[in-house]
């Protein structure tokens, strides 16, 4: 369905009111997934691998159990053993029970009166271990020599003589590339190497379980999907789904790093064993090395361009390595790398690989950033070779409504051309650059995702609403659900109040990613207040005494339509909210849709950067977003989605990655060592926000909060590259490798 | 009859063709007629994909209608972050 077909003025869409969680968050009062507390709670702690690879021969806790105050320990053996495949690995990673896959695999956890109790116990348990062969690089572990990661989980997509760590593999692309490169005056063919980053958010995972022996659970945690969480606890625990609640926190930072589970299940099975209520809490290491970072990746791009920049063929192959757990993460970045570019003629194929490391998770835009970065490099390249604008190359090849996108279907409305345009135009582009100096260029892309969304809303009796959503909100979602809520029924924002719903409160809600948010739950929302709207204009019919179909809504109130319907004073909301037990009930509106239609997302950043050439060491003088918000319900959050994805984006070009050691064990498992960009190491981070409505959306609304972390990597590589005149094809570009690059000569 | 297009990796269960032609008028009728003629396909789609009808991306809606004249490319389950 198509809703944008006339340009709707909006009062207060595209406002910028307080947010509704500031004052709690600047105060301290929001309660995150460590502040939740009940009686007779007790404290729990995971012991985990010190091993890269190996088989557990035996574990013996009794010493443990024994000890002082601890009352519960669990094992892998605890959990109900899963027989389908992606629910039997995420309870091979909460608990593994025959091998250990990666440094940090959890293998026991017990629960304790006091956490120093609890850890104390864990030095009691004896784990016997026989240490198995690793692999930690994605080349090395697709080598047929390779140590086994996992054998026989290869998707019949693979072709025989590979790797058995090679599980998935997928080919994209139209046109006949061989011919595409023929035509072409230049070709670059180039590799590109991309380390595992963390999502870095601030809040570890935490949760409280209460198991009783009636077989009922409450659950409270940190997550982006409570929905999620409940079912695979669920079956992890052998529960209904109807007899456990999942309640989500305030959350502090998820960014896809909090779409899984890893701790919830074990504290479930401690409070089912000790009958008491129990907290787990991860430390910062735990997360760096059992949770989920992104993939690393070894990349080989090839693009062909004539003399006057027109791209003739472009083809990519990317191996990604997962960690120990098959994914198929390649697919988004086998159909994103190219998606920038109306191309005649393109070949994406992807692979993904087992090797020891912790479970890939998602990480805004999963899989896209270190494929754009390695198109947008050559891209660069070629630009410069043949001395022609970056902009220009770009805006010649851009894609636009009617260009037959890389993975295949036609793109509708998208507003590339003119995120472009407005980088060309804006005065960032035409400063002057001093020595040392770099000016970078990406575009990016993402696809935007809809999907299962259920919406209450209540017009309470005093003329206030009540929205009921199911999403956490990581970005700002209560602040734009209530502005569209306030828009559809005409009412100020002020009076309405959105809050997230337990599990047990509202209909399923799919997690909160894939830029879904503002998407779906605001389309649920404005359908939800149409039907909150169609039963007042019935009261209102039933006071007037005139047909339901004579009234209609205007401004906050209901109003006859047209003047056979008869004169009456408008209604307003609160006035019909007023007396609702008397005109019929409670009224409330619902809504519960699988949305589609949430329409990509372009953007393009400019990047301006300074090199030591002395010490390798890079600073970001001046940096600037251009993104299609499709319509920007509350600006100032969208504005913070593309300035955060920025900063994560910078960190992850220039600092951030995972390094381990000879023996597979993580190294720097904390953010003294991995390092992520501070406010000191950026500027000012420009935004300039287009507003290309997107026709799947009543109020023309797109997701943004994936997009803006694709084009950093590329921008800031393509600054550092022209800055220091080297042509850098590896991630980060931290100070040794660029000194290592300026000095190779 | 829907003419479907295949991302690279399905054309091996369709004798290397880009484009398949089979008789659907939604999503879910397109899934099990592309599962019946070309059985290759099935654990992929079984696992999960995704239609694009006239570029537009939907996930797990069976009754989608599709049109005779539509552009329809499938493509894998979609996931983000």
């Amino acid at each position: 369905m198509n809703y944008v077909s006339k340009i709707r003025k909006f009062k207060q869409v595209g406002t910028r009111p307080a947010r509704p969680d500031g004052d709690d968050k600047v105060t301290g009062r929001a309660l995150y997934g460590a502040d939740t507390v009940a009686p007779g709670m007790l404290m729990a702690a995971v012991l985990r691998s010190p091993h890269a690879h190996a088989q557990i021969v035996s574990i013996d806790f009794s010493a443990a159990l024994a000890h002082d105050g601890v009352k519960a320990v669990v094992t892998g053996a605890d959990l109900v053993a899963q027989d389908e495949g992606s629910l039997r690995d995420i309870q091979e990673n909460c608990l593994a029970t025959t091998r250990v896959l990666y440094d940090g695999h959890a293998v026991a956890a017990v629960a304790a009166l006091t956490l120093k109790a609890a850890q104390e116990a864990l030095k009691l348990i004896k784990v016997e271990y026989s240490a198995l062969p690793h692999v930690i690089e994605v080349d090395d572990a697709m080598r047929a020599d390779a140590p086994i990661v996992q054998s026989g989980r290869a998707l019949e997509n693979v072709p025989e003589g590979f790797s058995q760590n090679v599980t998935y593999h997928c080919q994209f692309g139209h046109g006949d590339t061989d011919a595409g490169f023929a035509l072409a005056d230049e070709i670059v063919t180039r590799s590109f190497k991309t380390a595992a980053t963390h999502q870095g958010y601030i809040e570890p995972h935490a949760c409280l379980a209460q198991m009783t022996t009636d077989g009922k659970a409450e659950l409270w945690c940190c997550t982006q999907g409570q929905y999620n969480v409940r079912d695979i606890c669920s079956a992890l625990l052998g529960l209904e789904g109807s007899q456990l609640r999942v309640t989500a926190s305030e959350i502090g930072g998820g960014f896809g790093g909090k779409t899984n589970v890893f701790i919830e299940p074990l504290a479930l099975a401690l409070s089912h064993k000790s009958g008491r209520p129990v907290k787990l809490v991860m430390s910062r290491s735990e997360v760096f090395r059992a949770t989920g970072p992104t993939v690393s990746s070894s990349i080989d791009v090839k693009i062909g361009m004539t003399r006057d920049g027109r791209i003739t063929a472009g083809r990519a192959e990317l191996r990604y390595s997962g960690g120990a757990f098959p994914n198929e993460t390649v697919s988004m970045g086998a159909q994103s790398a190219f998606a920038a570019y109306d191309m005649a003629a393109v070949e994406t194929l992807g692979w993904n690989v087992l090797t020891n490391r912790p479970k890939e998770a998602a990480y805004r835009a999963p899989g896209a950033p270190m494929a754009i970065y390695a198109v947008e490099s050559v891209v660069d390249e070629l630009s410069q070779i043949l001395n022609l604008d970056p902009i220009d190359v770009r805006l010649k090849n851009a894609a636009r409504k009617g260009s037959k996108s890389s993975y295949g279907p036609t793109f509708d409305d998208v507003g590339l051309i003119e995120t472009l345009e407005a980088a060309k135009a804006h005065p960032h582009y035409q400063a002057p650059l001093g020595p040392n100096q770099g000016r970078g260029l990406s575009a990016g892309f993402w696809f935007n995702f809809g999907g299962n969304t259920c919406v209450s809303l209540n017009v309470n009796t005093d003329g206030t609403i009540s929205v009921i959503e199911g999403n956490p909100d990581i970005g700002g979602s209560r602040a734009s659900i209530s502005l569209m809520a306030a828009e559809e029924l005409g009412v100020p924002y002020e009076k309405i109040r959105t809050i997230i719903a337990d599990t047990a409160s509202l209909g399923h809600n799919d997690i909160t990613d894939g830029s879904r948010v503002t998407f779906s739950v605001g389309l649920a929302t404005i359908k939800a207040a149409q039907d909150a709207i169609q039963k007042m204009c019935g009261r209102a019919a039933q006071i007037w005494g005139i047909d339901a179909d004579a009234v209609t809504w205007e401004d906050g109130a209901a109003v006859p339509a047209g003047e056979n319907a008869g004169k009456f004073p408008p209604l307003s909301l609160a006035e019909i909210a007023a007396v609702s037990f008397e005109t019929g009930g409670p009224i409330a509106g619902h809504f519960e849709v699988n949305a589609d239609g949430a329409g990509v997302s372009f953007g393009v950043h400019l990047c301006d950067a300074e090199v030591d050439p002395e010490t390798g060491a890079t600073k970001i003088l001046r940096y600037t977003v251009f993104q299609d918000a499709g319509r920007a319900v509350h600006p100032s959050y969208v504005e913070g989605q593309m300035q955060g994805g920025a900063a994560q984006g910078i960190g992850w070009a220039l600092n951030e990655e995972y390094i381990y050691g000879k023996d597979g064990r993580l190294q720097n498992s904390g953010f003294l060592d991995y390092r992520i960009p501070v406010a000191s190491d950026l500027p000012r981070i420009d935004t300039v926000i287009l507003e290309i409505p997107n026709p799947g959306h009543p109020y023309g609304v797109r997701g943004v909060g994936e997009t803006p972390i694709v084009p950093p990597l590329g921008a800031v590589s393509n600054a550092v590259s022209r800055a220091i005149g080297k042509r850098l094809t590896q991630l980060p570009m931290s100070p040794p490798r660029i000194l290592q690059a300026i000095l190779k000569g | 009859m829907v003419a479907v297009t295949l991302w690279g990796t399905m054309r091996q269960y369709a004798n290397d063709q880009e484009k398949v032609e089979v008789q659907a008028a939604t999503f879910k009728e397109l899934c099990d007629a592309l599962i019946r003629d070309y059985p290759g396909m099935q654990p992929q789609i079984e696992r999960g994909v995704s239609l694009a009808i006239d570029g537009r991306i939907y996930k797990e809606a069976w009754f989608t209608p599709i049109s005779a004249d539509s552009e329809v490319v499938l493509m894998p389950f979609m996931q983000g972050g």
